[in-house]
């Protein structure tokens, strides 16, 4: 993935993060790897892989799983704050994905506004445990994780109430600003930036993601000589 | 439970806690003890269980939340999981469902408001061949009918402790109908371990290698390969024996544990000696907890002969103990690697590979993992030598299989084949009349029809960890097919999308196809999307195998897998 990143190359993702160590549930990087399906962003780069990317039948396949995502939890992009921000719903516009033939689920999850800053509206969330990675890897605290399993999976918070107030995430966190979807907002800038000039609102996310890869991986090499 | 001998829970659980140390992968077994002790895992003592293990305290819950034994929420004293295995739906697990509803007054999923009683439901519980079988508070009850149903429901009224409920209750048959060279092989203890020392560790990696053992869990890797690799990796090195048999109507390796303990002991003793390792793990799946019991007391013996220990056999530096530890209702943890996760004291959800195990297991040191039947078949071939095994199969499948036969046949049991048997001489010899198809290695494998019984047991045609369920020709596909979606579901980890909600969707639209709210070829134009998706994108082998079973179907049996009409069409 890094390396197609670099390279100028966009591989569809939403659980990778260039920040972050490379994770592999959210499948949408799915690539063909000497004809083998396997996910760019854990199988490691080397001399001689043929790798197809950017055909018909792995966007459908990626479309299908947009699919399953926006049928899994409950996403109104008309009226949440992230959109125009969000990587979900730029994904859905890169995809072309217009409706989906599967049912919707309509789980009831519990929204958590307990924390001053931060706002956690789980019906958002995607499992791609970016913010249970930044929290860990970023910040050095460990307050997301998983619970649950199979469609159950719920992601949780590490508080002695499991409320999001009485955590110790702040909101200069790299775990409350790294969420994909709108599942995790930093309160008090609602509707700054108006809708229709926001990041995906003007270009389009291969593009935004190729530079923002761009920006942090060079960075992070650069840090790391 | 109330507060026993007057002591808080905190303190009851501090206790446990104590006698446990703090080494956070330990976290799984405590939080079993915890959970039997109170019926659940209480909220409030999560906190000290995390600081006990320095863990933070949402790991503990993220752990609890996964396994379906654990429960957070408070289960009945006598609590009453149900197998889910479609065979026990077959032989009448819905009607036991009813009578104990009715007689016990608790709905299904339900607490009993004096908290004495729930009932909930559970995977294959390793009994189709004596089923309908329920746990109760993890103890596997077989055979359930009308009459022992009854029987339950009184000894509950009246509050009899589940350790004197009467002995027939818990009675488990062999159930072993046709015994073949592994089954009929004996030892007596440290015979093969003797026969393997003088040779020295490379004699015995030949035998195995020249003996072609395969990995019996299905896969079929090289044995003799696996342990020679995982010998040659650097570092401290672990052992593991898969004893998470799990796959729906498998329960072939309940037998071996009962009958062949002091070969599969000694398996894994050869082969921590070619290895190196000087831990091991028997990883029993939670369902055959009424084993541990009997193992443990092998393994004393085991311990007082010199066979583990220090220096066993006389061999100085030869250091290898065996711990067993349990599984708590959860699938995936048939999957070596996730399995691994789970003795770590973590989620089990499968890990990228590679690193194999091999090389980067237990703790990301080297660990050799293989099955319960895999290390049985070992120590045999240490005994025996190679010819053991290369005398009877095939030239890609030498030796035997052992197949846990259920369904519709006279004859259900742990039958012994040599690789290379025909579909059709198993089914005569458990007496399957004429049915209407096989399932061969669980809702993962494939189905087979009539047809296709000519086909072969084995790695090169058609390879099974174990479960041959043969369904009849008055059984509905449709109902076979949404049980196995259901099973999916219900198992799978929720790490990738694919499967996560891919088994959910597929499941839906199986029940409603079932139902008559879906239509035409609509519904199937969704099934075929998600295999594909599911096959191609699935991060480990559940996803990947969850939709085989609706494709077979869908393939093997067009005509009876009936779609109601569209609207207008006829």
């Amino acid at each position: 993935m890094e390396a197609a990143l670099l390279a100028g190359v966009y591989i569809p993702h939403l659980c990778y993060h260039p920040l972050l160590e490379p994770h592999g549930s959210c499948r949408l990087c799915t690539v063909e790897v000497n004809g083998k399906p396997l996910p760019a962003c854990t199988t490691p780069a080397a001399a001689g892989l043929e790798v197809t990317n950017d055909t018909e039948a792995l966007n459908q396949q990626r479309r299908t799983l947009l699919q399953l995502l926006f049928g899994e939890g409950n996403h109104c992009c008309p009226s949440c704050e992230k959109s125009g921000h969000c990587e979900l719903q730029a994904m859905g516009y890169w995809l072309k994905m217009l409706d989906s033939p599967f049912p919707y689920l309509f789980p009831r999850r519990a929204l958590d506004a307990s924390h001053p800053a931060v706002l956690l509206d789980r019906d958002r969330c995607i499992f791609c445990e970016r913010c249970v990675r930044a929290s860990r890897e970023l910040d050095g605290k460990e307050v997301f994780a998983l619970a649950g399993r199979g469609l159950d999976t719920r992601l949780i918070v590490n508080s002695p109430s499991g409320r999001l107030g009485d955590s110790n995430l702040e909101a200069s966190d790299h775990a409350a600003r790294i969420c994909p979807t709108g599942a995790l907002l930093v309160r008090g800038g609602g509707f700054r930036t108006p809708i229709g000039k926001r990041p995906y609102d003007g270009k389009s996310l291969s593009e935004a993601c190729l530079q923002r890869a761009a920006a942090l991986l060079k960075e992070g090499k650069e840090s790391e000589r | 439970m109330e507060k026993a001998g007057g002591s808080s829970p905190e303190e009851q659980v501090m206790g446990i806690l104590r006698r446990h140390g703090t080494d956070p992968s330990l976290l799984l077994p405590i939080l079993q003890e915890v959970q039997e002790r109170f019926h659940q895992v209480p909220p409030q003592v999560e906190d000290a269980i995390a600081a006990h293990l320095s863990l933070p305290r949402s790991h503990v819950e993220g752990v609890v939340d996964f396994y379906h034994f654990l429960s957070h929420e408070r289960r009945g004293e006598y609590d009453i999981l149900l197998s889910n295995c479609i065979i026990d739906r077959f032989h009448g697990r819905q009607a036991i469902q009813q009578q104990l509803t009715r007689e016990l007054d608790t709905p299904p999923g339900r607490i009993r408001g004096d908290g004495r009683v729930s009932i909930g439901e559970t995977s294959c519980t390793g009994l189709c061949d004596q089923g309908p079988a329920a746990l109760v508070n993890g103890r596997a009850v077989p055979a359930l009918d009308e009459h022992r149903v009854a029987q339950m429901v009184s000894l509950i009224e009246s509050g009899v402790p589940l350790e004197r409920w009467p002995d027939a209750m818990f009675q488990v048959d062999d159930n072993v109908c046709q015994p073949g060279p592994l089954l009929k092989s004996g030892l007596t203890p440290g015979e093969a371990l003797n026969a393997a020392l003088g040779g020295g560790p490379e004699n015995l990696l030949q035998q195995l290698e020249q003996s072609g053992l395969r990995g019996r869990g299905g896969a079929g890797f090289p044995t003799g390969m696996k342990w020679r690799l995982c010998r040659e990796a650097a570092g401290e090195h672990y052992l593991v024996c898969n004893a998470d048999e799990g796959e729906p109507g498998t329960f072939k390796d309940r037998e071996l544990l009962r009958l062949h303990a002091h070969a599969l002991f000694e398996g894994m003793t050869l082969g921590a000696w070619v290895t190196g390792a000087e831990k091991g793990f028997l990883y029993l799946r939670g369902e055959y907890r009424f084993l541990r019991e009997a193992l443990e007391r092998i393994l004393d013996e085991r311990r007082d002969c010199g066979l583990l220990g220090e220096s066993i056999c006389g061999v100085n530096g030869f250091r290898f103990d065996i711990t067993i530890r349990m599984g708590a209702g959860a699938y995936i943890c048939g999957e070596e690697s996730a399995l691994l996760e789970s003795l770590e004291g973590n989620r089990p959800r499968p890990r990228n590979r590679p690193p194999y195990p091999i090389t980067s297991g237990f703790r990301g040191k080297p660990t050799l993992v293989n099955n319960v039947e895999t290390f049985v078949a070992a120590a045999f071939v240490a005994l025996h030598g190679s010819s053991w095994l290369t005398s009877i199969g095939t030239k890609a499948s030498p030796g035997s299989k052992l197949i846990s036969i259920s369904g519709d046949c006279t004859r259900p049991g742990i039958y012994e084949f040599p690789f290379g048997t025909p579909v059709e001489e198993i089914l005569e010899a458990c007496g399957a009349d004429s049915p209407m198809g096989v399932q061969v290695g669980g809702p993962s494998g494939s189905y087979i029809t009539p047809q296709e019984f000519h086909r072969r047991l084995a790695f090169e045609d058609l390879s099974t960890g174990g479960s041959f369920m043969v369904f009849g020709r008055e059984r509905d596909p449709l109902e076979i097919v949404e049980n196995f979606t259901a099973f999916f579901a219900h198992e799978s980890c929720g790490f990738c999308t694919p499967c996560r909600v891919g088994t959910a969707m597929q499941n839906r639209l199986l029940k409603r196809i079932r139902n008559g709210e879906e239509t035409g070829a609509e519904a199937l134009e969704l099934l075929r999307q998600l295999w594909e998706t599911m096959i191609s994108a699935s991060h480990c082998g559940l996803g990947k195998s969850a939709s085989n079973p609706v494709f077979d179907m869908l393939e093997k049996e067009p005509g009876r897998f009936r779609l109601a009409p569209r609207a207008g069409e006829e």
